[in-house]
């Protein structure tokens, strides 16, 4: 698997650390004990593609939200994280 | 010459020509044309009283305890594919029970007592080897933390050695002691761990199953569940809609897909575990050895080639096929470990996907739907589960009620808090 970096371009996946399901966290709000358990423990796991968390651990640090095809570990699309959870 | 086998497949009455001494001694003499097919491969009937989703190791223990210990006989295992074509065929073949925590360590010890009779239960040979199970250790803290979880086994009735250095160097002379990075300062060996042969368990398991009349359905897919209100009533395939009294699932690996299907969410991420053999060598690992300083455990196999494993490799994938940096992680640690295999060629590799739940332990529980039971997230674990698992699920199946082994496994536990935790890494499924 190789994963296009937008700072560094197309690299190697031993460069990158994984962190997981890039679903937004939930909102602070009053009652978050439900909202919590479902943001740290379900998952969609999706067979197919998968909008994620990948830290550039050995490149710019950054982290990126790649969109992985989790079937055949086709690399759809990689951006900032910064900027998409800006927008 | 087959005259007699449709008669007797279609019904349930005869059983599988018993394997004996006896029984080889007539066939050899009558030029083995007797011995029949091992198991009946099945017509989708219209409705069952349970049916499991799953043909694999779990699947079909599960179908032989339902029809075995608890008399329910009418039963089918679906299998989209060939049984035991998914984790149940590619999985490192080891069986142990040294756990630590009271939720896992009498389940898996109960695993260890069903493997220890299977071969007079299923009249079939899996092969089960105790061969022992060496986990090393190379630091004073690894070696308290190996010290605690051989009390905790011991307390819990299951055998448990701690050995030094030279006890292991006896065991294992070509291990690494001279110029290893991570001295090994000893091992917490089980005697009674060792391996089995996974074919054999799913087709012993099958035989047995099929024998009390389990109809075992192959390439017969599940598209979708069949409803009444909340209720699941039974399930839809590539074969027709089947009705069921109660649905059982058990298709670690793709648990979260068929969950899906009923509008589950599940505390659950696949991923992909990545297995090797190599060559085959003549004998010169006795047991099974896993490496402490890493993640790496191999033992050789009745034929001769190394069987070894490590890491998933840590992202999600539905893909039974993984990448170079974990193959490259897992052979560091082999030649870390015994650099005497350096010259050894690797045959083959292969993946898995695993079910990896967010505290590395399984679910055996009820659904919030009536009628729909789930057995899953086995992570690294599955295969030396497969007996106490198919047990404790039938038991689930049979009675409405949890196995008192198998009470831990709960789908709320990560709701209340009650994680099982044996490795103390928090809901982070990839570290698990």
């Amino acid at each position: 698997m190789r994963i296009p970096c937008p700072f560094c371009g197309e690299r190697d996946l031993s460069e990158f650390s994984y962190l997981g399901d890039a679903a937004r966290q939930p909102d602070l709000g009053a009652d978050l004990a439900e909202p919590l358990f479902k943001a740290v423990y379900l998952r969609d796991n999706p067979a197919g593609p998968h909008e994620e968390l990948w830290q550039h651990l050995f490149g710019c640090r950054s982290w990126l939200i790649v969109t992985r095809n989790t079937v055949t570990h086709e690399i759809l699309a990689a951006t900032l994280a910064q900027q998409a959870m800006r927008g | 010459m087959y005259a007699w086998r449709p008669k007797c497949c279609r019904r349930h009455c005869a059983n599988a020509v018993r394997y004996s001494l006896i029984n080889l001694v007539r066939q050899a003499l009558s030029g083995h044309q007797g011995w029949g097919p091992a198991w009946r491969d099945a017509e989708p009937k219209r409705s069952y009283d349970v049916i499991v989703v799953g043909g694999g190791g779990h699947g079909l223990a599960t179908a032989h305890y339902l029809a075995k210990v608890h008399g329910i006989r009418h039963v089918a295992v679906l299998e989209k594919g060939w049984i035991g074509s998914g984790n149940a065929g590619r999985n490192t073949t080891i069986i142990r029970s040294n756990y630590l925590l009271p939720g896992n360590n009498p389940f898996y010890e109960l695993s260890m007592k069903l493997w220890e009779g299977l071969e007079q239960d299923l009249n079939f040979n899996t092969m089960v080897s105790q061969r022992g199970v060496l986990n090393l250790f190379h630091s004073d803290a690894q070696r308290d933390a190996y010290a605690r979880r051989g009390n905790a086994m011991r307390m819990h009735g299951v055998d448990a050695e701690l050995l030094g250095p030279e006890a292991v160097r006896r065991m294992l002379p070509f291990l690494n002691f001279a110029a290893a990075r991570f001295p090994i300062q000893g091992g917490l060996l089980q005697r009674r761990g060792g391996t089995a042969r996974h074919d054999a368990v799913v087709w012993g398991y099958a035989r047995a199953a099929s024998d009390r009349g389990v109809d075992i359905i192959q390439n017969c897919e599940v598209t979708g569940f069949l409803r009444n209100g909340a209720r699941i009533t039974g399930v839809q395939t590539t074969r027709g809609d089947i009705q069921a009294g109660k649905v059982g699932i058990a298709v670690a690996g793709h648990t979260s897909r068929l969950a899906a299907m009923a509008n589950l969410r599940l505390p659950i991420e696949s991923h992909v575990l990545q297995a090797f053999v190599s060559e085959a060598l003549k004998p010169f690992i006795s047991c099974v050895v896993t490496f402490g300083a890493g993640h790496f455990y191999i033992s050789q196999s009745d034929k001769g080639g190394l069987v070894f494993g490590g890491d998933i490799d840590g992202y999600n994938s539905y893909a039974q096929r993984g990448n170079l940096p974990a193959v490259e992680d897992v052979c560091e640690s082999g030649m870390a470990l015994m650099p005497a295999i350096g010259r050894v060629r690797m045959l083959r590799s292969w993946g898995g996907i695993m079910d990896m739940t967010m505290d590395g332990s399984p679910i055996i529980d009820r659904t919030p739907h009536a009628g729909l039971y789930l057995n899953g997230g086995w992570c690294y674990g599955g295969f030396k589960a497969t007996p106490a698992s198919g047990y404790c699920f039938a038991h689930l199946l049979a009675l409405d009620e949890p196995h008192a082994t198998a009470r831990a496994f709960r789908l709320d536990r990560f709701v209340s808090g009650h994680l099982l935790d044996e490795k103390g890494q928090g809901a982070q499924p990839n570290l698990h």
